[in-house]
């Protein structure tokens, strides 16, 4: 009888506990503002249910997002090659790790993250899931080389993090899954739609000629034909993000996509880069190598290199490309220009 | 407590009720699983038969397939209608369509390759412009039929490369007067009989697609298609005999 008591007894107890943890904090839900062209156009945002947004869990994964302890030696953040004003990307062809040791792709802009439905994260869909994503930046040895368990460690015994890790996780250990999961809800939260275009097409700006002309060239089939792999007025995310062989190179020294799937016939493919805030976000390709958008529009429309992968939408490669006159280059840079987002590079919510 | 009572006893009376209904004046309804393959001539394709120079059309150009995804729409069986499936081979995605309670007995089954005009709304399917599967404005806007892309040996031998893009066809003449034809069709399949839970395939012989009532020169007839007008009531005619009823298991 008193044993029956006795637990009785701590069980009270423990619901008390768990009740009163609950009293301590729960976190507000994180209302994630979605442009109405992206509400109108597009499917839902991918939020796993085992992370959803939360004001606090947004607010630390920002925090953790530009703090340098995630890395080794303290010298680096992710903000070090996602520079918010930069379109969350550096200007090196390479990135560059706290060794100074230089990566082997280009970073990579971050915005409109959710709106990625396969969840194929790097230029090669290596990485599965943006929680899974940040994991890896952390311990590579020629990014931030760290250790996560010396990092959980530094954050346990940080002064403010562990009140900010009960706050948007409750009693979850400070180890890598929280760090991710927080980091990933302050990835999400990147919007970008708000560019010129995107304005024009709300009805509240004019297009120049140009730019018209220049857009036009992008929906052409007989012209640019880039609308098939970077989105259109109907796909405001500006691209597929599926993964192609753009007619870069004749052999490849980086396999990309092949290297994932393991198919040969993936060699060379890289995912379709989103065309917006292109002003912010030179050098272009999976490796840099073109500085300028007259580069990467020339190399259309009479670089393209044929290779055994090269995707079927890159036409006329006898000719190196679609062939556009000089008229017309100027006309699609224009174009390409007007998807800038200067309100998404100067959000005072993801600066440091 | 009374209310509790009175609470079950219409449960218990409303379930009988419908049980009466059930069992002794109609059969069971049943679910039908439509199972979209694709074949070459009679020789199955999948995914894993893409990007390899394995197939000859008619004409003799030698055809590798590299993407191939199609949309078809007011599928029925019986009284059932679903709006669209999008059916893509590449990815291995929307290759099964699932319908529920299907009256046994004798069912119709039909569908349309692409949207009819009157569905093919620009901008309207939030799943397919996520997928990119629009037509540009320019032509009229809507969404592609078909977009099936691949290479071919040229006369010289060499890899070229073929977009066989189905809309509905538009002349271009004048661009600001853009005349259109839709070039949607109709599949009857005709009638099955439905007696059990079913799965039924319908099959798309790729090669119908170059050969019948148009024997297709790749040569000649390869990419820019999509502003083409004649291309496209060409692509349209032979789409005509691509599809047929499959096997039925149930
Ligand atoms: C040393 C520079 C560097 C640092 C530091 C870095 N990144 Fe990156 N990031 C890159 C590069 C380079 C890529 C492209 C990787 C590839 O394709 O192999 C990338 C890709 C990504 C992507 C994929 C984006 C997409 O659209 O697929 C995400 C997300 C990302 N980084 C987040 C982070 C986070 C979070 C951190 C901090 C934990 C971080 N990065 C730290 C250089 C860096
Ligand atoms: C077959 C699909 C496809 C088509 C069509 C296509 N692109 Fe691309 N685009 C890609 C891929 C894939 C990449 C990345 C390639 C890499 O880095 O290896 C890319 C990269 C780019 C980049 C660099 C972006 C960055 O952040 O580095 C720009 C700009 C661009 N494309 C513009 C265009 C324009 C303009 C057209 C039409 C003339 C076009 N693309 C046609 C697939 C395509």
């Amino acid at each position: 009888m008193t044993k029956k008591f006795l637990y009785l007894l701590s069980f009270f107890l423990l619901i008390n506990c768990a009740s009163k943890e609950e009293e301590i904090y729960t976190p507000i839900p994180y209302n994630l503002e979605i442009p109405a062209l992206f509400a109108n156009k597009l499917i839902a945002p991918v939020i796993p249910s085992n992370n959803p947004l939360t004001q606090e869990g947004v607010a630390l994964g920002k925090k953790l997002f530009f703090d340098k302890i995630l890395s080794g030696d303290e010298t680096q953040s992710c903000a070090s090659c996602h520079n918010p004003k930069k379109s969350f990307t550096d200007n090196q062809q390479l990135s560059d790790g706290i060794n100074g040791l230089l990566g082997t792709r280009n970073s990579m802009p971050l915005f409109n993250l959710a709106w990625n439905f396969d969840e194929r994260f790097a230029w090669d869909g290596k990485e599965f899931g943006l929680e899974k994503q940040a994991l890896e930046p952390v311990s590579n040895p020629i990014e931030m080389h760290a250790n996560w368990k010396n990092i959980a460690q530094k954050l346990q015994e940080h002064p403010e993090y562990p009140t900010l890790f009960l706050q948007a996780f409750g009693n979850l250990n400070i180890d890598s899954v929280a760090v991710t999961k927080a980091i990933a809800q302050f990835e999400r939260t990147l919007i970008s739609g708000n560019s010129k275009f995107d304005n024009y097409l709300k009805g509240e700006a004019i297009l120049t000629s140009e730019e018209q002309n220049g857009f036009a060239i992008f929906m052409d089939e007989a012209k640019g034909d880039c609308f098939h792999c970077h989105g259109s007025d109907n796909n405001p995310l500006w691209t597929d993000n599926k993964f192609h062989n753009n007619g870069l190179d004749a052999t490849f020294t980086d396999l990309g996509f092949g290297n994932i799937t393991g198919d040969p016939a993936d060699n060379g493919k890289f995912r379709s880069p989103s065309i917006r805030n292109l002003v912010f976000t030179a050098p272009y390709m999976h490796d840099g190598r073109f500085t300028t958008l007259e580069e990467v529009i020339n190399h259309y429309s009479e670089g393209l290199q044929r290779s055994s992968t090269l995707d079927p939408l890159m036409k006329k490669v006898n000719q190196g490309g679609v062939n556009l006159t000089t008229k017309e280059k100027a006309d699609l840079k224009a174009f390409l220009v007007s998807l800038s987002d200067f309100d998404f590079v100067n959000n005072p919510d993801f600066q440091e | 407590m009374k209310k509790i009572i009175l609470f079950f006893l219409t449960l218990i009376f409303f379930s009988s009720c419908g049980d009466q209904v059930e069992c002794c004046v109609y059969p069971e309804p049943v679910n039908v699983t439509l199972k979209f393959t694709q074949n070459w001539d009679g020789v199955p394709v999948t995914s894993s038969d893409f990007n390899d120079f394995k197939f000859t059309n008619l004409h003799g150009e030698t055809i590798s397939i590299s993407d191939l995804r199609y949309l078809l729409s007011t599928i029925t069986v019986g009284s059932k209608i679903k709006n669209y499936q999008l059916i893509n081979i590449g990815e291995n995605t929307g290759l099964q369509l699932n319908f529920e309670q299907i009256e046994q007995g004798t069912s119709i089954l039909k569908f349309r390759f692409g949207f009819a005009d009157a569905d093919n709304k620009d901008g309207e399917y939030q799943d397919l412009n996520s997928v990119s599967f629009n037509v540009p404005g320019m032509l009229g806007g809507g969404y592609h039929y078909m977009q099936f892309d691949g290479k071919y040996k040229d006369t010289n031998n060499q890899d070229a490369n073929f977009n066989y893009h189905t809309l509905r066809a538009v002349n271009r003449a004048d661009p600001s007067k853009l005349i259109f034809q839709d070039t949607s069709f109709e599949v009857d399949l005709g009638t099955v009989e439905i007696t059990n839970n079913a799965t039924i395939e319908i099959k798309m012989n790729i090669a119908e697609w170059f050969k019948n009532p148009n024997t297709w020169n790749l040569n000649q007839l390869n990419t820019v298609l999509m502003p083409n007008f004649e291309a496209q009531k060409l692509m349209s005619a032979n789409g005509k005999s691509v599809f047929s009823l499959g096997a039925i298991t149930q």
